[in-house]
């Protein structure tokens, strides 16, 4: 699979040979906030525009092929792996980086909080993407159980913790939102 | 009343907050003004003489600013082994041979990423193929076609280890345990794939920032294959996610992002991708090894001989040093009074191997703990109690090797036994159902000079300053194990200081003293800790002399660091903030800083380690009889890491390695096919996820290691090593089936169920 007809190496991100040729395309998206208008080609990711024309590096590019989830971004509030979404698709919608976890006064998230103390990165990076998919686990159901942690972190890969102290931070980020609450 | 110790203390990790915002920058997370996008052309073959390259049509294609190849550069051959010189044995883009699939042939700069792809597609590369070979039987057979014409056949080192009579142990034996086991090859799998972004500064000196362990091996070697000075090259490590040992060697993207920038004036970055990791990254050695054990009655060890022949690979990188290591933990853990070891370290036309987590330990102890517990079945013992029996204590010798310092081997036996129920489950869970043992001892670092550094192991440098601050220099290099925050940690203990007034100055060959030879080996804490702890010492006696002069204290005196003062001990009314004797000594000085280095060479502590760690686990399982999955329902860890000197960042790494090696058990493996990796992304490369782990119980058993900075040594590595083995004996508790071919997966289990 890394190589053409010709048994060549051209590696997994193979473009269209005309690629040049293609027209680009005019975009309008809100990133954390900021309105920006960008001029994309067709097979440009979410995740090259994010990071390479926007610079917000917090995004990591570890797989290409959706398997990791060190890109999940929030996209009109839904977690997605941004290495899969071309730019095209996204116009005129909102998308929520690593960067716009935080309040603008740069409050952080109960989840970021509960990652520091909890000792929840290590090499730090496949965190963006965790903390992303817990923040949106976190909208989407309050008081997740363990089991439910674990498989909400189903599509993000951690070499370093085992998982153990990131379950155990979203736990813990949970309870501190119920007691803020009650 | 004692001070406030921070030794022992769970803090959280100065860079947590960077990590957690999306702040921390990784090398390709830096963009220069002018920056180049690299790009590799790779061998489609495994083994060629390389007839012609023309590189005109990429060269012509706009937007391309630079195209090299072996032909174009200087073929210096080089390798961390520079103590050996012959076993430098590797060039950044080939020269007139390829050697594996993958192997890198051409480099392109281009103005983006699209561009550079596009131009490798405009080389044209005409290949006349050589025969190949890929297993460890190929390439010793007989005519067999050799890869390097320095060598007369394919062996790139051999390692002996004898002593003791080994003989007679075998002679006299009661029984003879004797297996030959073989191993996979398996990715490290670092979040971040490897990535290099070099400038030419203008007086023609380059600044490389990358992802790497080892910054200065990257310094040198980067240096010679440019043909520049060491001190031309300036090396910058920000922050890296993840190594495991697969980002401790120069590679030819750092090589050919500052060839290519010195060659057009503008910065180069070159960031892999996942398939290139996979496919043509470096992996743990598969090897085969065939080992023996001689046991008397009561199931004393009397003699062990062990052979190995690891699959190196293409070229020798890091990797003949697990020729060494397998020798070596081939013999650890236990009293073995007679032993004899032949390792080959052996070409083959794959992707090279190199260091992994244990780097050779894996091998060895998941043979070494197999035949264990298949042993005490054959005597008709408990598996913890022949291991009990045997087991290696504090002072015990490894003939010219080792002596061990610090032992809480059979603590950690008799624990895990305890908290796993081991007496009431081993043979008694019934069919399908098991529980499984296994042991291990790994080194705090490396004694052998094989990179032949003419530097002190670890450097720290130490400045205080009068506001009460201090700030701590040093190149030992984070990449995710934390030593940005226990190095710091150990200073602040010194000076009585918070973690809040140590600034960290880091992973910049140009700003930290000379020298560090990295992250590998678990050596960090040991050996840069005790560098941190000789500056501090020397620091805290020139302020401790404003103390005692100023409070005219007896000599006999102790003076004492802490809470923000220096004190006397005994009168602690005696007492004044740390910044203000940094402002008495500086006076005393004439305003010259205070300042100190200290350095640390592990010297006369045999040719291994200065301290060795040791740990018991144990793996409950449960096997579906009709599918042969494997379940692992729970893990019990108990360690020896002596001093924890922050327990959750022990945790983290302990939590970390059991993803990491129930991977190795259980579903990693990398598929080759005549050269070929046939899994390069992580949907057909499993690494456990979240859902996938185990309940895990684990404790620790306390000891104090004379060698290591507050009786601290290594944590998490040698970890990687006895999972593996563990979960091999609770499904061969549950099933009768004994894997002696790694992984363990269903058919095999089928296979042997008869299914």
């Amino acid at each position: 699979m890394n190589f053409d007809a010709t048994n060549r190496w051209v590696g997994c991100f193979t473009q269209p040979a005309d690629a040049k040729q293609m027209k680009h395309h005019v975009i309008r998206i809100t990133v954390n906030g900021d309105r920006h208008t960008l001029a994309v080609a067709p097979h440009w990711t979410l995740v090259e525009v994010l990071r390479e024309h926007l610079r917000l590096t917090g995004t990591k590019h570890g797989c290409g092929t959706g398997d990791c989830g060190a890109c999940t971004v929030l996209l009109d509030g839904r977690s997605v792996n941004s290495c899969l979404t071309l730019a095209v698709e996204v116009d005129g919608r909102e998308i929520t980086t690593i960067e716009g976890i935080a309040s603008s006064g740069g409050e952080l998230h109960p989840v970021q909080d509960a990652f520091i103390a909890h000792g929840a990165t290590q090499c730090g990076f496949c965190t963006p993407g965790m903390v992303v998919s817990s923040v949106q686990l976190l909208a989407t159901n309050s008081r997740p159980e363990e089991q439910e942690i674990r498989h909400a972190l189903g599509g993000n890969l951690c070499r370093c913790t085992g998982y153990t102290k990131i379950v155990e931070a979203i736990a813990a980020a949970a309870t501190q939102g119920e007691e803020a609450e009650g | 009343m004692s001070r406030q110790t921070l030794i022992g203390k769970s803090l959280p990790r100065p860079d947590a907050k960077a990590k957690v915002t999306g702040g921390a920058q990784y090398t390709d997370d830096i963009h220069l003004p002018g920056m180049l996008h690299g790009a590799l052309l790779r061998s489609p073959v495994a083994h060629a003489r390389i007839a012609s390259i023309d590189i005109d049509r990429a060269r012509a294609l706009p937007g391309v600013k630079c195209v090299i190849t072996g032909n174009d550069v200087p073929a210096v051959r080089y390798g961390n082994w520079r103590l050996v010189p012959e076993l430098q044995d590797e060039t950044a883009l080939a020269v007139d041979k390829v050697r594996f699939i993958g192997d890198e042939v051409a480099a392109v700069a281009a103005v983006d990423a699209d561009t550079a792809r596009e131009a490798l597609e405009l080389i044209d590369v005409e290949y006349e193929e050589l025969p190949a070979v890929f297993g460890i039987e190929e390439a010793l057979a007989e005519g067999a076609p050799h890869l390097h014409d320095a060598h007369t056949d394919n062996i790139s080192l051999t390692r002996n280890i004898d002593y003791g009579e080994l003989d007679r142990a075998f002679e006299e034996a009661f029984h003879i345990q004797e297996d030959v086991f073989t191993t996979h090859p398996v990715n490290h799998a670092y979040m971040e794939p490897c990535s290099a972004l070099a400038r030419a500064e203008s007086d023609g000196r380059i600044t490389i920032w990358t992802s790497t362990q080892t910054p200065y091996y990257i310094q040198c070697l980067l240096a010679r294959t440019m043909e520049l000075r060491e001190n031309d090259v300036r090396v910058i490590k920000p922050h890296v996610g993840g190594g495991f040992g697969g980002k401790m060697e120069l590679r030819p993207w750092d090589f050919c992002a500052a060839w290519m920038a010195r060659e057009i004036g503008r910065p180069v970055k070159f960031t892999l991708d996942r398939t290139e990791e996979l496919a043509t990254g470096r992996r743990r050695h598969a090897v085969k090894i065939s080992s023996r054990i001689a046991f008397q009655e009561d199931g004393t060890i009397t003699g062990k001989e062990v052979r190995a022949w690891l699959n190196g690979g293409a070229y020798n990188g890091m990797g003949p040093t697990a020729t060494f290591l397998i020798g070596n933990f081939g013999a650890m853990l236990y009293r073995i009074p007679a032993y004899r070891y032949r390792g080959l370290y052996i070409y083959t036309n794959t992707p090279p191997a190199g260091a992994m987590r244990g780097f050779g330990a894996p091998q060895a102890l998941y043979a070494g703990e197999t035949q264990m517990s298949q042993a005490a079945a054959a005597l008709g013992l408990d598996p913890i109690e022949l291991r009990l029996k045997n087991s290696m204590t504090e002072g015990d010798e490894i003939p010219g090797v080792a002596t061990v310092g610090s032992c809480g081997l059979k603590e950690c036996l008799e624990e895990v036994r305890r908290i796993s129920g081991w007496n009431e489950k081993r043979a008694t869970l019934g069919r399908g159902h098991g529980i499984g043992v296994a042991c291990y001892s790994f080194i705090s670092g490396g004694v052998f000079n094989w990179f032949n550094t003419k530097y002190p192991f670890s450097s720290a440098e130490v400045r205080v300053f009068d506001d009460g601050t201090a700030q701590l220099s040093t190149l030992a290099a984070d990449i995710g194990q934390g030593s940005d925050l226990i190095l710091p940690q150990i200073l602040a203990e010194e000076l009585g200081l918070r973690m809040d007034d140590i600034r960290l100055v880091t992973g910049d060959t140009a700003a930290c003293p000379q020298s560090d030879l990295g992250t590998w080996g678990s050596r960090v804490t040991l050996m840069a800790g005790n560098a941190v702890r000789r500056a501090a010492k020397e620091v805290k006696e020139r302020l401790f002399e404003m103390v005692s002069l100023k409070f005219d204290l007896n000599v006999i005196h102790e003076l004492e660091c802490g809470d923000g003062h220096i004190y006397a001990k005994n009168k602690p009314k005696r007492r004044i903030p740390f910044g203000e004797v940094v402002a008495m000594a500086q006076r005393a000085n004439r305003g010259e800083p205070i300042k100190a280095t200290g350095y640390y060479t592990p010297r006369d502590c045999g040719l291994v380690s200065p301290a060795f760690s040791f740990g018991a686990q144990v793996a409950e399982t449960r096997v579906d009889l009709d599918t042969g999955k494997v379940e692992v329902e729970q893990m019990y860890t108990v360690h020896d890491c002596g001093v924890e000197l922050n327990p959750m960042a022990v945790e983290g790494q302990l939590e970390g390695s059991i993803q990491m090696s129930l991977g190795y058990a259980l579903s990693e493996t990398l598929v080759m096919q005549e050269g070929r990796t046939l899994n390069t992304t992580f949907l057909d490369y499993k690494i456990p996820v979240a859902a996938d782990m185990p309940p895990s119980i684990s404790k620790t058993v306390e000891t104090f290691e004379p060698a290591g900075p507050f009786g601290a040594k290594e944590a998490g590595e040698g970890l990687a090593c006895p999972t593996a083995p563990a979960v091999v004996d609770a499904v061969y508790d549950a099933t009768g089936y004994c894997c002696n071919d790694l992984p363990i997966t269903p058919e095999k289990i089928l296979g042997h169920l008869g299914a």
